[in-house]
């Protein structure tokens, strides 16, 4: 496969799971805005909303105040914001569109009508636009899962996906860690359990955090479903634990180890000896700070490995 | 079709089906076909006019026919005249005997743009410059045929042939049942075996080949996407390859994989910015090189372009008499030269009865149309002539034969016009069928996509 082909791939896939992190973030700052505003992190929830979209700067350059109007142009329809559905879908369907032929046809209708159908997107609507950008980033999944082949190809989608969502899940988490640290643990008040709440269900993750761990909530409880738990698929280990899959199928296929699949092991086999109450002692925030780096670093391995065809 | 009243015996059928079908169904079939064309995503830019990227071309239901005794002369005509532009090629190129022999001017092709020196003395595998010919024609009457111009570098339009047959069997099965229309889905076939057959000498094994496109910004990306698919290789732009030593690799997730010959669909300016224009992010650098030393093919080969231009384009039936001994099968339209002091009076006094085109021109942009524009329009274009005459040609409107066509009031004629692409490499090879442009206002001679003009399916009825 030509790499450039590969990397057109892994951007379709990474561009569309960020606009589903962008509609999820957009759901958590409504249902906010639905409640009473009891505690104080409340009134200023669509701040914290636009830290963890990770464009803030873009948005400081048009917009002056955070509320559900300005957030919902700038993370939904605004091409200015290299992060926004628009953008995102836009350019999932570039990359689609220039390798045509290493997508099946369901997958590039997927993309395409998905990019289509946006256009006829109006605000106002912003529960309605979230399920709708929702839908459409399974309808691809469900026609990647469904019609590619198993080949390289599908592994670079693979890796597409698992890279941004590990991204995504440890921003999110950034952005509220402090609300996991210990000293919140003996205020277990009524803002907390309400903050806990917005971040998991921000990673559509509340009612399996129930399943997994019965109703109470509890810093070190959350912090292991985010960032150990395997059965969690937006967890950290989960999908470190699917690119390192993809990266050694790759190699498998083309006989051929890699550094970005010795990385990822190595990544992944540390992951899995961690324990949570090790990572809340020895400093939540920059277990964070270097995962995200690590992980940027595993992307620019993988893009060295394949997708720059290096000689 | 139309001769006076009567309708030709070939598009009786036709006629009756659509009679039986009427305007309704039709134009029900005519919004499907459109929704097939953009699902599958055939769609076409139009340079310079901004707008939808993704514009569609008008497709027109109503097949153009030929008979298969039409069409063998035609395919004769189509071959001779490739073969001849090759000679022309493989001449200029090397001892350049038509010149000595004073049958073209020397400066017609020396100082051609297009002329390029580096490659003077270089033979291509199996002497083929130019390996995909389209030859623009224009019928005047039932078996006259006027050629309008030669494309021998990279005629484009191949994939609205085989699309428009592919939709064309997929709505109407019971035509095809009926009228036995010689099949044109082998081209990708023949075509990737034509490439294939010029491998370069330094390829031992089978040969990679792979098609160069601009990327997707291009307004024809598709159809490089298209035959690259439907050959089954490698779609690569310049960045996806590279020159170690002598020879050309394309990147890819298993490391470097030689390459042995390139279809490439990029103007010869922007090959190789080590050898041409150096701004060119397209090309890739030491390509030339490994080209004059036999380590790739590059089909058209750089060069080709001397071959089409439309000043040169008034000596190929010499060609075809100084090289293959034989008359023209095809004709050549009339073409005053506005570089040559006579000429250039007689069109200037002719203005609003002649065709006037630019020399390097393409796609229609820039032509004068003398009957259909105002005096204005007329007197501006005569000062751009005056300026610099030996860029214009001009050429009187021929009668152009018409061709049913699906209009908002019905079947109406309209005229057409004929490109099919003969195919030369080891063999010569000629698709029957081809890309059929039709002008779709009442009228119009320009039948070019980027000036509204549509096209059609064209069958051959086999005997």
């Amino acid at each position: 496969m030509l790499s450039r082909t590969a990397e057109n791939l892994y951007w379709v896939t990474r561009y569309m799971e960020r606009a589903e992190t962008m509609a999820r973030l957009l759901e958590v700052g409504y249902r906010i805005a639905l409640m009473p505003s009891a505690g104080e992190g409340n009134r200023n929830e669509w701040a914290s909303i636009l830290a963890a979209s990770g464009v803030e700067s873009y948005f400081q350059q048009s917009y002056s105040e955070a509320n559900e109007t300005t957030l919902e142009n700038f993370l939904v329809f605004d091409t200015n914001n290299p992060s926004s559905v628009a953008t995102c879908i836009a350019k999932a369907r570039d990359n689609a569109r220039v390798v045509r032929t290493a997508v099946t046809s369901e997958v590039w209708d997927a993309l395409n009508s998905a990019f289509q159908e946006f256009k006829g997107l109006r605000p106002g609507d912003l529960p309605g636009l979230c399920d709708w950008t929702k839908k459409q980033t399974a309808a691809l999944r469900g026609a990647i899962e469904g019609t590619q082949l198993q080949q390289d190809g599908y592994d670079f989608l693979n890796l597409g996906y698992y890279l941004e969502r590990a991204d995504n899940t440890a921003r999110l988490l950034d952005v509220k860690y402090y609300v996991l640290l210990p000293t919140t643990q003996r205020v277990g008040g009524s803002v907390d359990n309400y903050q806990w709440i917005t971040l998991l269900r921000s990673l559509s993750a509340l009612r399996s955090f129930h399943w997994a761990y019965g109703g109470d909530y509890s810093p070190t409880k959350i912090a292991h479903f985010l960032i150990l738990n395997k059965t969690n698929p937006r967890s950290l280990l989960h999908c470190v634990e699917e690119a390192s899959y993809h990266l050694n199928r790759l190699a498998r296929a083309y006989g051929q180890s890699t550094g970005a699949q010795a990385q990822a092991n190595t990544k992944l086999a540390r992951l899995a000896e961690a324990h949570v109450e090790d990572i809340i002692s020895d400093g939540l925030h920059e277990f964070l700070r270097d995962f995200i780096r690590d992980n940027a670093g595993l992307g620019q391995t993988v893009a060295d490995s394949y997708l720059f065809g290096s000689k | 079709m139309y001769q006076g009243d009567a309708i030709r015996d070939t598009y009786k059928s036709l006629a009756e089906w659509s009679e039986k079908l009427g305007p309704e169904e039709l134009n029900a079939k005519r919004a499907e076909a459109e929704a097939l064309f953009r699902r599958i995503g055939i769609t076409f830019a139009v340079y310079g006019e901004g707008g939808d990227p993704e514009r569609l071309i008008p497709f027109d239901l109503i097949p153009r026919v030929f008979t298969s005794f039409e069409w063998s002369r035609l395919e004769r005509g189509v071959k001779q005249r490739a073969e001849a532009l090759n000679c022309f090629l493989r001449d200029v190129y090397h001892r350049a005997e038509i010149v000595r022999a004073g049958r073209i001017p020397a400066e017609l092709v020396f100082q051609n743009a297009a002329f390029e020196p580096s490659v003077v003395g270089f033979r291509p595998a199996e002497g083929v410059f130019s390996h995909i010919v389209g030859i623009d024609l224009v019928r005047t009457s039932a078996d006259e045929f006027f050629v309008l111009e030669d494309n021998c570098r990279t005629p484009s339009g191949v994939s609205y042939m085989l699309e428009n047959r592919e939709i064309m069997m997929r709505m109407f099965p019971d035509l095809f049942r009926k009228m036995r229309v010689a099949p044109v889905e082998d081209y990708p076939d023949q075509l990737r075996r034509t490439l294939a057959s010029v491998a370069p000498e330094k390829c031992i094994t089978d040969p990679t080949v792979v098609v160069l496109t601009p990327g997707g910004m291009n307004s024809a990306y598709y159809e490089h996407s298209f035959l690259a698919d439907q050959m089954g290789v490698e779609l690569v732009e310049g960045q996806d390859l590279f020159v170690e030593g002598d020879l050309v690799f394309m990147r890819t997730t298993r490391g470097p994989q030689r390459v042995d010959v390139i279809y490439r669909r990029i103007d010869d300016p922007f090959l190789d910015p080590l050898h041409f224009r150096p701004d060119s992010m397209l090309g890739i650098p030491g390509l030339m090189n490994v080209y004059l030393t036999g380590g790739v093919s590059i089909c058209s080969a750089p060069g080709a372009g001397v071959a089409d231009d439309k000043a040169v384009y008034t000596y190929v039936p010499d060609m075809i008499r100084f090289y293959l001994g034989e008359e023209p099968i095809l004709k050549n339209v009339p073409t005053w030269r506005c570089g040559t002091p006579d000429d250039l009076k007689h069109v200037l006094a002719n203005l609003g009865d002649l065709v006037v085109k630019e020399v390097h021109g393409s796609g229609g942009y820039g032509m004068l149309v003398g009957p259909a524009s105002t005096k204005a329009e007329i007197e501006t274009y005569a000062e751009r002539i005056k300026a610099n005459p030996s860029e214009f040609i001009a050429q009187p409107t021929l009668s152009l034969s018409t061709c049913p066509t699906f209009v908002e009031q019905g079947l109406a004629p309209r005229h057409v016009d004929l490109r099919p692409y003969c195919l030369v490499g080891k063999k010569v090879n000629l698709c029957p069928g081809g890309l059929t442009r039709v002008a779709l206002r009442e009228g119009s001679l320009v039948v070019n996509s980027s000036q509204g003009g549509g096209v059609k399916d064209t069958w051959v009825i086999a005997d």
